[in-house]
């Protein structure tokens, strides 16, 4: 079956299962890896990029269904001019990641909370980021990135 | 884990939705955002012939203020429920509830219709639409027609719907701040070890509970005391009555009995018993 989609700006088209995962799509049609498969359960979050700006959790969605949506990946992210986006910027600058895993999908989840929510409180960050775990347990700096971004974000606009 | 293999219908309109239903019977499922569904489809619990798609029937994503009742279209995400302006102004407590299920990526996808006419007595919508007594509004190849929520959930996973029915509408009775919601979770996200939602209305007192039994349940022994007069705390009391929990890693059969009436207290005392 055909799914035409926009992923990270660029137009894709390809002839799929019906069963593919969004995930799988993501990753071993269009080689976009950075997008982790985690729990695989719709538990863990690694697996989150954003469809039409909203996060989800791309292991529940199957491909067919984001046929005509707008995908962002995390290697959509970084700036026109190669600057790392304000997100993943504040992750480095408060060393919000030990293994790296959770890494991907904490930023996708970050960027449409803060849509969502420009001037989000401590509490806000870890209520709004209740689907994505961290196994390293490092939730102390990267709620700090968030906050930190949200300041960065204002700044931008 | 990649689900068994089907076909997929991208469904262009109610009427072609219900048509290719009335076509497939039980060997299709309806998709909506797939919460449910696809989690089922990928442990093999689930494996129907045809998928078909109607998460994109925008007609059916709304929240509207009707004279009596609050209407949601079925394929409202639970976010958007959360949100709404006029939910959270005359349906406060579904607005609440809709925002407590899974977490923001979940709520993202999942839809109300989707979440009910799934029929799992862990998941928190039903027991608030038990509470309200709500309505649902459903259509098939002979027109609509209307269920009260209470005669909708008949058994584990089974709910009043015929195979070529579609949950429209979800119709709630206006209500204002007199609510309370209680879930035990272990991690945030997590389905309910146990639930209860009790809302105070100008019809008296309503109270649900999640994952009590192999259906949503009402707690009618505790509405039929607090309109007798009874305090929270008495009511309450009576909150495991006719309920069938089941035992599992969570907790045994006593330890939900026993939590569900903590909940129910809370519940009652926040919706001002």
């Amino acid at each position: 079956m055909k799914v035409e989609m926009t992923v990270n700006g660029t137009a894709e088209s390809h002839d799929v299962e019906p069963r593919t995962l969004l995930v799988h799509y993501l990753r071993d049609t269009l080689g976009l890896t950075g997008t982790n498969i985690g729990c695989d359960t719709t538990s863990c979050g690694a697996c989150t990029v954003l469809v039409n700006g909203q996060s989800v959790k791309s292991c529940t969605v199957l491909a067919v269904q984001a046929s005509g949506d707008d995908v962002t990946t995390i290697e959509g992210m970084a700036l026109a001019d190669g600057r790392m986006h304000p997100v993943q910027q504040a992750f480095q600058d408060c060393h919000g990641l030990q293994c790296g895993y959770c890494t991907p999908g904490m930023v996708m989840a970050i960027t449409s909370l803060l849509k969502e929510n420009p001037e989000p409180s401590e509490e806000d960050v870890r209520v709004g980021l209740e689907g994505n775990l961290c196994r390293c347990t490092g939730y102390h700096n990267i709620v700090e990135a968030a906050l930190v971004a949200s300041r960065s974000l204002e700044m931008h606009q | 884990m990649i689900p068994a293999s089907f076909d997929y219908v991208r469904a262009g309109s109610l009427d072609e939705a219900i048509a290719l239903l009335k076509e497939h019977g039980d060997e299709a499922k309806l998709l909506a955002g797939g919460h449910s569904l696809l989690p089922l489809m990928k442990l093999r619990l689930a494996q129907p012939a045809m998928l078909v798609d109607i998460g994109r029937l925008s007609e059916l994503s709304y929240v509207r203020e009707e004279k009596e009742y609050v209407a949601v279209g079925a394929l409202t995400r639970h976010h958007d429920v959360a949100t709404s302006p006029v939910a959270l102004a005359s349906a406060p407590v579904l607005a609440h509830v809709a925002g407590q299920i899974g977490d923001p990526q979940v709520r993202h996808r999942g839809t109300i219709g989707g979440s009910i006419s799934h029929g799992d007595p862990a998941s928190d919508l039903p027991a608030v639409l038990l509470a309200l007594g709500g309505t649902l509004v459903v259509e098939g190849p002979k027109g609509r027609r209307e269920i009260d929520a209470k005669d909708f959930f008949l058994s584990f996973f089974e709910v009043a719907l015929a195979p070529e029915e579609v949950v429209v509408e979800v119709r709630v009775p206006r209500s204002d701040g007199h609510w309370g919601f209680e879930k035990l979770t272990k991690r945030a996200q997590d389905w309910a070890i146990v639930g209860a939602v009790a809302v105070r209305t100008s019809n008296g007192v309503g109270v649900g509970l999640i994952n009590m039994g192999p259906v949503p349940l009402r707690a009618k022994a505790v509405e039929e005391a607090v309109a007798s007069g009874a305090n929270a705390v008495d009511a309450a009391e009576l909150a495991a009555e006719g309920t069938e929990p089941s035992a599992d890693f969570n907790g045994t059969v006593a330890y939900r009995q026993h939590v569900a009436k903590v909940l129910v207290r809370r519940a009652l005392e926040k919706a001002g018993v």
